[in-house]
């Protein structure tokens, strides 16, 4: 075998045809993986990956395995793993070692997927272009001068250059789906309570979710039947039935009303992207499918919003990074200035830029003007989406205003790099799921289509996308290192 | 509205954020542009929304008392940093004065 099969459901149909086994797909994934040329892995635990490959071959053997069993998989390195180091991306987590796993490691660990190692990322998530790394930036495997989006970069390369055959990210502001969109592949946050963060390192709390990257809708919905569901160790997990969400794939848009909001075709958003969107719809509308203009009025202000509520959430989070329990200490004359020493050469620049405006939203005199206001308009904000949910199905939109920028070019301009999130942020804002899946490519270089539903409405957000995925090619296009 | 040098001082103390001179410097010009771009916000008018609290619904949640395994305590102080483990606890500096 040279390569990765392209999906979850093609290698499990080799597993059970006994054309492979999961040493030999583990095998496979490694070797890729250790060739990897973009910066894309912090650490590969090739002898877990190895012993977990040969546990599920024997329960492929016994024939009463999962999906998942021996698919080999990418974990971004802000998901905690027993015994595997966890970096968030940041020097102040030097050497930690997290005791235990965070549920969603545990819950594919159960189903006998094989974990291959831990992916590059945006310091503590926070980023869009995976270049706020303390470990260095990933490279997008399409044109290497450009970045793959974040702050899940190494997961969403892990995926697009063949290297893994599903990757988990998080997603708080776009986290997910503005890297998919960015390097060809499907991105899916659930909605909020969804997944379990027990064990994942947290950064807003009322945003953050976890989600896989995958090469199909169909492995999208598998990856997550196994990671939803109630964490008794996360208070924000919904008690709902376990569910196949896979279950609409095949049902088409006939008589779907889809919304088409006028807000997320701006000005200055690029061309070849409104072009590639706009076919997309087309193509919806062709298989059927109503296509409803909404008005989300409020979008502009989405990012105004969580530029206040997520950093605040992060500065109270981060708190914990004190030098004391784990990661870094730099000692300095008492506690204190331990603490501000520690903090000081632990952070990266993003990092503090946000730890500085959550806590200046949060101080006093501050805190009505910014954070309880920031509440509010959110208040405002979803409940416009719930209006607009009374009359269509889903809602259909570009994911990013642009295809991968260049490495350095948005840097040293936090406001023009934060814009890269504004058709996502709003559904974290609302805590609603949201879905991109490719839809062509722009001067060579892939646009992402986002299909946002109802909360809990999974189902009807993938039998959207499959379809669109079903009629056309783009998810089946792959830069040229993995062709 | 411009964010001032010594505001950045004070908030990143409150931080326990320890700048050097270049990154406060930085800092005030980058944050006075993302708060320029938030101050439109107070154009919302909000007089009769309340702030979210949760996207979910919230409801209260009893279970069952039971007792679970937790951490070993050398397993919670595996990951203590150089020289900041004593025996059972976390070695930190002195807080008090005047024993």
């Amino acid at each position: 075998m040279k390569g990765l099969p392209r999906t979850i459901t093609e290698a499990a149909a080799l597993l059970r045809r006994r054309e492979t086994n999961a040493l030999e797909l583990a095998e496979v994934a490694l070797r890729a993986a250790h060739g990897d040329t973009f910066n894309t892995w912090l650490l590969l635990s090739d002898e877990r990956a190895k012993a977990q490959a040969r546990a599920a071959d024997e329960r492929l053997r016994a024939g009463d395995a999962s999906l998942l069993c021996g698919i080999p998989w990418a974990c971004k390195d802000i998901i905690g793993t027993k015994g595997v180091a966890t970096t968030a991306g940041s020097k102040i987590l030097e050497g930690y070692v997290p005791p235990y796993s965070a549920t969603v490691v545990e819950r594919l660990d159960a189903a006998g997927a094989v974990m291959l190692g831990k992916t590059n990322l945006d310091e503590f998530a926070m980023g869009s272009s995976n270049e706020n790394s303390a470990f260095g930036p990933v490279k997008n495997p399409w044109r290497v001068d450009r970045v793959p989006g974040g702050s899940s970069g190494g997961s969403a390369v892990a995926v697009a250059a063949g290297e893994a055959l599903f990757a988990l990210g998080t997603d708080t502001g776009g986290s997910i789906r503005q890297p998919a969109a960015l390097t060809g592949v499907v991105g899916m946050k659930p909605t909020y309570g969804r997944v379990s963060r027990y064990g994942v390192v947290a950064f807003a709390s009322s945003l953050d979710q976890v989600g896989p990257f995958t090469s199909s809708v169909e492995d999208s919905a598998i990856v997550c039947d196994a990671l939803f569901g109630k964490d008794p160790n996360d208070a924000t997990t919904m008690p709902l039935p376990s569910e196949e969400l896979g279950r609409e794939l095949g049902r088409g848009v006939k008589g779907l009303r889809l919304g088409v909001p006028k807000e997320f075709f701006i000005e200055g958003m690029e061309k070849g992207v409104e072009r590639a969107v706009r076919d997309a719809l087309s193509e919806l509308e062709r298989q059927g499918a109503e296509l409803v203009d909404v008005s989300l009025s409020l979008t502009d202000h989405g990012l105004a919003v969580y530029y206040l509520i997520q950093p605040a959430e992060a500065s109270a989070n981060l708190a914990r990074y004190d030098g004391v329990r784990y990661g870094l200490r730099v000692e300095g004359p008492d506690l204190l200035e331990t603490y501000r020493r520690t903090r000081g050469k632990g952070f990266g620049p993003e990092v503090k830029r946000r730890m500085i405006l959550g806590t200046y939203a949060l101080s006093a005199g501050y805190y009505d003007a910014y954070y309880v206001k920031a509440q509010k308009v959110r208040t405002l904000i979803k409940q416009e989406f719930d209006r607009v949910f009374e009359k269509v199905d889903a809602i259909v939109t570009p994911t990013s205003p642009s295809v991968a920028f260049k490495i350095g070019q948005k840097v040293n301009d936090p406001l023009s790099m934060y814009l890269n999130d504004i058709f996502t942020l709003p559904v974290n804002i609302s805590g609603l799921p949201g879905v991109s899946v490719p839809c062509g490519l722009s001067d060579g270089l892939p646009v992402g289509l986002q299909v946002i539903a109802n909360s809990y409405q999974e189902a009807t957000m993938f039998r959207v996308a499959a379809a669109y995925e079903r009629a056309t090619k783009h998810h089946e296009l792959r830069p040229r290192v993995a062709a | 509205m411009p964010i001032d040098r010594a505001t950045i001082v004070h908030v990143a103390d409150l931080a326990r954020i320890a700048l050097t001179e270049e990154e406060i410097e930085r800092f005030s010009g980058q944050l006075s542009v993302v708060l320029d771009a938030v101050e439109r916000l107070k154009a919302v008018d909000t007089s009769e929304i309340s702030a979210t609290a949760s996207t979910l619904p919230l409801i209260g949640v009893q279970r069952d008392d039971v007792i679970r395994p937790g951490l070993t305590t050398d397993e919670a102080l595996a990951n203590a940093p150089k020289g900041g483990r004593d025996g059972e606890f976390f070695r930190v500096q002195e807080i008090l004065e005047g024993r």
